[in-house]
């Protein structure tokens, strides 16, 4: 019988990571989705804590600096950005209760982390939408 | 040494420090975003009176800097695990590890300034 499946050829002589040509392959399940972009929203959040301090010394320092703040805010780039960040935060947080949840057993079975997953996703990007509709002045 | 779930902790923790800080830090820092969403729904509008006034007050510039210390040590441990597992050379791990850490100091510092120029 031949073997034709990249991801477990019929031998292997060691256990190794995932090589990047196979990713396309490989079907991520929900919570593996989650989860990386559990890193992936952590790792964004990182790179634009400059900012995200730049933003908060200017909302701060004086009247004025919150006038430039608020009109920062508005520019096109910056409604952009300030969606992908305030994703970020919403996916981190929400995955990070639910691993939270997971370290205490609670929700561990197949089933219900499955479901869980799911939960993260249609709290997370629903909120998202809200931010971005607020953020671009729909309301 | 018995393996398994009778294994002995000893002198290296195998992370079971930085892995129970990271959550610690994650509950604190969620305990902070309530903190501030409370404060603003006291204030009740947005501006820069009610913005800046929800930092003045000293108590809330000391939950500040513990907010902003406890994201500095959960931004770390995320950080060096995804150095540890994408960047092999020792060399550049080890810049990369040095880098994080100055940078989240020098973010903890500036904290620090931005809120007491209030």
């Amino acid at each position: 019988m031949t073997n034709s499946n990249p991801i477990r050829p019929a031998s292997r002589s060691q256990i190794r990571n995932i090589r990047f040509g196979e990713l396309y392959h490989y079907r991520l399940p929900l919570a593996g989705i989650v989860s990386i972009l559990h890193r992936v929203s952590g790792l964004l959040m990182f790179l634009f804590l400059p900012l995200l301090l730049w933003l908060f010394d200017l909302s701060l320092s004086s009247e004025r600096s919150y006038d430039r703040f608020v009109q920062f805010s508005q520019g096109w780039i910056a409604r952009i950005v300030l969606v992908g960040l305030g994703w970020a935060l919403l996916h981190h947080l929400c995955a990070g209760i639910r691993f939270l949840l997971l370290d205490l057993h609670l929700g561990a079975e197949r089933v219900a982390s499955s479901r869980s997953s799911l939960a993260v996703l249609a709290v997370s990007l629903p909120l998202t939408l809200v931010l971005a509709l607020f953020v671009f002045g729909v309301f | 040494m018995a393996i398994g779930s009778r294994r002995v902790l000893v002198g290296a923790h195998y992370g079971l420090r930085d892995w129970l800080i990271q959550r610690v830090t994650a509950v604190v820092l969620i305990g902070f975003l309530l903190l501030v969403a409370a404060s603003l729904v006291v204030a009740g509008r947005l501006d820069y009176d009610a913005w800046s006034g929800v930092f003045a007050p000293v108590p809330m510039k000391l939950a500040t800097v513990i907010a902003v210390l406890a994201l500095c040590y959960h931004a770390w441990i995320g950080v060096r695990d995804i150095w540890m597992d994408y960047v092999k050379p020792a060399g550049v791990r080890l810049a990369l590890h040095v880098g994080t850490i100055l940078w989240l100091l020098y973010c903890m510092v500036w904290t620090v300034q931005i809120l007491w120029s209030v």
